[in-house]
């Protein structure tokens, strides 16, 4: 029996690492930075596989080994590409991250569509490690590339009025193959895929607008060009190739809650006390572990988002 | 059939049946489990108990349909071979998944509906298994042995909503499943049905008389 097990990656190893595999375009892209200063700034928008540099913040570094950048981009669930783990990365290649525009409006003082290059340059850039814990009862440790969505919300300002925030995913059947309506139509989702947030939930500082990890530009089967990590969430909270973000008044409907509603509440907090209908959220299996670790309250992140629920019951608002 | 013909077949089925045990064990060896190995091994494990199962309760249909007997004499080796990958399904999720934390297992048989059925599923497997020999049905008698034996029809709900109940909705996977099982018990509901009312019309077939009408209705 092989069970793979994950090598006990020191943190700043990781961005090294990541440029050594794409050696080749970073080499290529200095050498154009270097010929052609002037023009270096307009020339190649940073893609898929390509390095996307920027300081590590160590005060949200874990004592955790990182996940392998194999596992994190090869076992996903994303079901514009299909329903199995292995389909993101396998169909990954349909999906055109560039050009990229990201819609911000509803709530808001000054509504904006925003370029995605534009987005890479509106705040500094920083790496943060973040458990991802799936509600399936799987979690890895991925380094993510971004800034605090709270960065992009400033900017459109929202109104008084503005209590919720929600993502909505790229709908196109052309980049998402599952989108496409089967011949019996059993599976699948109600495209497009939508997730939501409290406005407090989604100005938190752990909430990244993420565009990079392991170093590097965002991978297709990820969510690229542009999702947010939402670490104390299920995973599925954390909305994908993101191409509108709304603000509203009320509660947003959300894409799992909408075909099972008992199962995947708005709020989704990691919750070892608050188990799934069909499973226990007790334990978790870690990628590259072979013995199940106890699931860690707001997946570890309690000491700086529990007081967003003080008062509630997280078994009502599960 | 020719004896000849009925051996070719059962070695056959033999290879197919030990094929997804061999690829699996050849992705292992080269490390292509994904990354959540575990995960990889039950579920195949536990595609394979259903297909093989739905194969042995398609045996019946094809002789209904095709008036063929020798799908027939599979049945015992595809319903072994469906509870061979069963058990290795539940030891994987035994020692692997949950390394014998007995407490944990036992809350989840009672409290998570997918698992106890599962586990239902598996149980009633077992007497079927060990009453499959010749030496069985001649101490149990042809009839009982029969009618112990119609169990695999429940086993095979079981199964299926065991799938139906872990998958999430918007997998269509256990769906396809659930639809060849439902064809595979109509054809037999469809059979029954069919001699029954032949039997019947032949019991009340009206006299060279004539004008006993009442008595065809059933």
């Amino acid at each position: 029996m092989l069970i793979k097990r994950g090598g006990d990656i020191k943190g700043g190893e990781i961005t090294d690492q990541a440029l050594y595999l794409n050696r080749r375009a970073f080499m290529v892209g200095a050498a154009a930075l270097a010929l052609a200063p002037g023009s270096a700034r307009a020339a190649a928008p940073p893609a898929t596989g390509q390095p996307l540099p920027a300081p590590r913040n160590k005060a949200f570094d874990l004592p955790d080994a990182v996940t392998k950048f194999q596992d994190a981009t090869t076992y996903n669930n994303f079901y514009e590409f299909g329903v199995n783990k292995d389909d993101p990365y396998q169909h990954a290649g349909s999906l055109r991250p560039r050009p990229w525009k990201v819609q911000v409006d509803g709530l808001v003082q000054k509504p904006k569509t925003f370029d995605i290059d534009d987005v890479l340059k509106m705040a500094p850039l920083e790496e943060r490690v973040y458990r991802m814990r799936c509600v399936e009862g799987w979690s890895m440790v991925i380094p993510w590339t971004g800034f605090p969505l709270s960065a992009l919300l400033k900017r459109v300002e929202p109104t008084g009025a503005a209590k919720y925030v929600e993502f909505v995913t790229l709908m196109d059947a052309e980049q998402f193959p599952a989108q496409r309506r089967g011949l019996f139509n059993l599976g699948g989702l109600d495209w497009p895929y939508t997730e939501g947030l409290r406005l407090d939930e989604a100005m938190h500082p752990l909430t990244l607008l993420t565009m990079g990890m392991y170093g590097q530009v965002l991978p297709n089967q990820n969510g690229a060009p542009l999702r947010v990590v939402v670490p104390w969430k299920y995973g599925f909270k954390s909305a994908k190739s993101i191409v509108r973000i709304r603000l509203t008044a009320e509660e947003p409907k959300t894409a799992w809650n909408k075909v099972a509603p008992q199962e995947y509440g708005f709020y989704s907090n990691v919750n070892p006390k608050v188990d799934h209908p069909r499973w226990s959220q007790a334990t978790e299996r870690r990628i590259g572990e072979f013995r199940r670790r106890e699931t860690l309250m707001f997946n570890g992140y309690a000491d700086q988002v529990a007081s967003l629920y003080s008062g509630m019951d997280l078994k009502k608002y599960y | 059939m020719t004896r000849r013909g009925r051996l070719i077949l059962k070695v056959v089925v033999w290879a197919a049946c030990l094929a997804p045990l061999a690829v699996l064990g050849w992705r292992a060896w080269n490390g292509d489990l994904t990354a959540n190995p575990i995960s990889f091994i039950t579920n195949w494990l536990g595609d394979w108990t259903l297909r093989i199962l739905l194969t042995s309760l398609a045996m019946t249909p094809l002789r209904v349909l095709f008036r063929w007997s020798w799908p027939v004499t599979l049945r015992r080796l595809l319903g072994l071979f469906a509870f061979f990958y069963a058990s290795l399904h539940f030891c994987v999720w035994l020692v692997l998944d949950h390394f014998f934390a007995w407490r944990e297992m036992g809350a989840d048989i009672v409290k998570r509906p997918y698992i106890t059925i599962g586990m239902t599923a598996l149980t009633l497997m077992i007497p079927l298994a060990a009453t499959s020999t010749a030496g069985a049905i001649r101490r149990l008698g042809g009839a009982r042995w029969q009618w112990l034996h119609r169990l695999v029809y429940v086993i095979g709900v079981c199964g299926v909503l065991h799938y139906l109940w872990l998958a999430k909705k918007a997998n269509p996977a256990p769906k396809y499943y659930a639809a060849v099982l439902v064809l595979l018990l109509g054809i037999r509901v469809w059979d029954w049905t069919r001699r029954r009312v032949a039997r019947l019309s032949a019991a009340t077939r009206p006299s060279p008389a004539g004008g006993e009408r009442k008595t065809l209705s059933p």
